[in-house]
């Protein structure tokens, strides 16, 4: 005797339709059960690589490379991932650019109502950091994510702050963050520099990450040799200009034939 | 494509516009006007393009009676992006938006599919574009005159066109300056030809 189900099967109305009893999945990259048709989990467009973000003996550094891919082409070749929200807080995202452009107009509108009110409380970076992870785990939440991992840094009343937070909100804070290839590729080689000396100075933290973004330019197929650093002390907030790391092709002239 | 030169831009794109692999129109006009000095070029679904543009160009021509100002280039980019980002899962539009304005020239915006805006010195999209990144990067270069560019995006289309499947027809040019938008077509023999193989 064979189960209900099967024996529904078997009278096959339609073929690749809707089974009774089980869910059914709309074509697209939507995989909800709820019955709600506007949630989606979307698919990124434009999408920025890896981020880096260390913390030197007075401040915080970031950098991110100027480079929004279209799937592998590179196609937006000089937009800028990093933004200042204010003299203490800067912010840079990996993913998808259009969705860093909202979280930046947003976190603007945001900076523009502080000053607004001037009653001399201003957003600070754990205060970004805190609203960043609400945000980005309640839209996880809906199922309709903003597709972004950021990278938050500044100086927090006088400390340095650095914080990670993901597209389904998973956020912590390190001395270190890197996000994409970066994880794999900067994370190992900035660990090792910060066990030999824990408190940089503000120059061998800039080394450290072009280091970084000169192997990642190597290694990460949707990266490019052009980058912002984006530093932060007690003197301010500075996003610096645009520049590229030295790269060393010497290895490729030892290199014949596939033996 | 749209490229800034100063004084202006020039935006041009093919007219072919296709239904899987049937024509339905040859001579489609892509070069949308939204403001008497901003134009876009509309690429992917025309249907969603065509919709798009009609709003901005309706919250344009608003802004231009409470203002009693031609609009900025800015702005319409921007409601581009205002409505393509927030849709962005119901749409399939790419956009290239390009004008004059008094206060800041020649500019152009890509708004591509996901809905994100930059301004660039010059923009290409559209299906056939892939097949000529290479091209306009080994061509462009700042400071052309009004001539080269149109040269320049001339060339790229037809280049484009040969070997795009879903491009092709006439190519249509608007040039936007300060004294207007002066219209032209390419057709047949007049466009130009390249290696064909």
């Amino acid at each position: 005797m064979a189960a209900p189900c099967e024996m529904i099967r078997d009278l096959a109305f339609w073929k690749n339709g809707p089974e009774p009893g089980k869910i059914y999945n709309f074509s697209g990259s939507s995989t909800t059960s709820c019955a709600n048709a506007r949630q989606r989990t979307m698919q990124p467009t434009t999408t920025g690589t890896s981020v880096l973000g260390i913390k030197f003996n007075g401040g915080v550094m970031l950098a991110a490379d100027m480079l929004g891919s279209y799937g592998s082409l590179a196609r937006f070749r000089g937009i800028s991932r990093v933004m200042k929200v204010n003299d203490c807080t800067v912010l840079a995202a990996s993913g998808d650019y259009a969705d860093f452009q909202y979280i930046k107009s947003t976190i603007e509108q945001k900076i523009i109502d502080d000053e607004c009110l001037d009653d001399g409380f201003n957003h600070n970076p754990k205060s970004i950091f805190s609203w960043l992870t609400r945000v980005l785990y309640y839209r996880r939440s809906k199922f309709d994510p903003l597709w972004n991992v950021c990278v938050v840094g500044g100086l927090n009343e006088g400390e340095p702050f650095l914080g990670y937070v993901d597209k389904i909100g998973i956020a912590y804070e390190a001395s270190i963050v890197a996000t994409g290839f970066g994880q794999y590729v900067a994370l190992p080689m900035l660990r090792e520099i910060v066990e030999k000396k824990p408190n940089l100075t503000q120059d061998e933290a800039r080394e450290a990450l072009i280091k970084c973004l000169k192997i990642l330019f190597y290694r990460d197929a949707r990266s490019f040799n052009k980058f912002e650093i984006v530093v932060v002390t007690k003197d301010g907030a500075l996003v610096e200009e645009p520049q590229s790391a030295e790269t060393n092709w010497e290895v490729a002239h030892s290199v014949v034939g596939f033996n | 494509m749209a490229v800034e030169f100063d004084g202006g831009v020039v935006v041009g794109a093919d007219s072919r516009t296709t239904t899987g692999s049937y024509i339905a129109n040859r001579v489609t006009d892509k070069l949308t006007k939204v403001a008497d000095y901003i134009y876009c070029c509309r690429s992917g679904s025309a249907a969603d393009t065509q919709a798009v543009s009609d709003i901005v160009s309706y919250h344009l021509d608003f802004l231009q009676s409470e203002t009693q100002e031609p609009p900025l280039v800015r702005t319409a980019a921007h409601l581009f992006k205002g409505m393509c980002y927030q849709y962005r899962d119901q749409l399939s539009a790419g956009i290239i938006c390009a004008g004059w304005d008094k206060k800041d020239g020649g500019q152009v915006y890509s708004i591509p599919i996901g809905g994100m805006c930059v301004q660039q010195p010059f923009a290409i999209g559209g299906s056939g574009s892939t097949y000529i990144y290479g091209y306009v990067d080994s061509v462009f270069k700042t400071g052309m005159t009004q001539e080269e560019c149109m040269k320049f995006v001339t060339n790229s289309l037809a280049l484009a066109m040969m070997r795009d499947g879903s491009s092709g027809g006439v190519i249509r040019l608007a040039i936007i300056t300060q004294k207007g938008v002066e219209r032209k077509v390419i057709v047949g023999s007049d466009i130009p030809r390249f290696y064909e193989g």
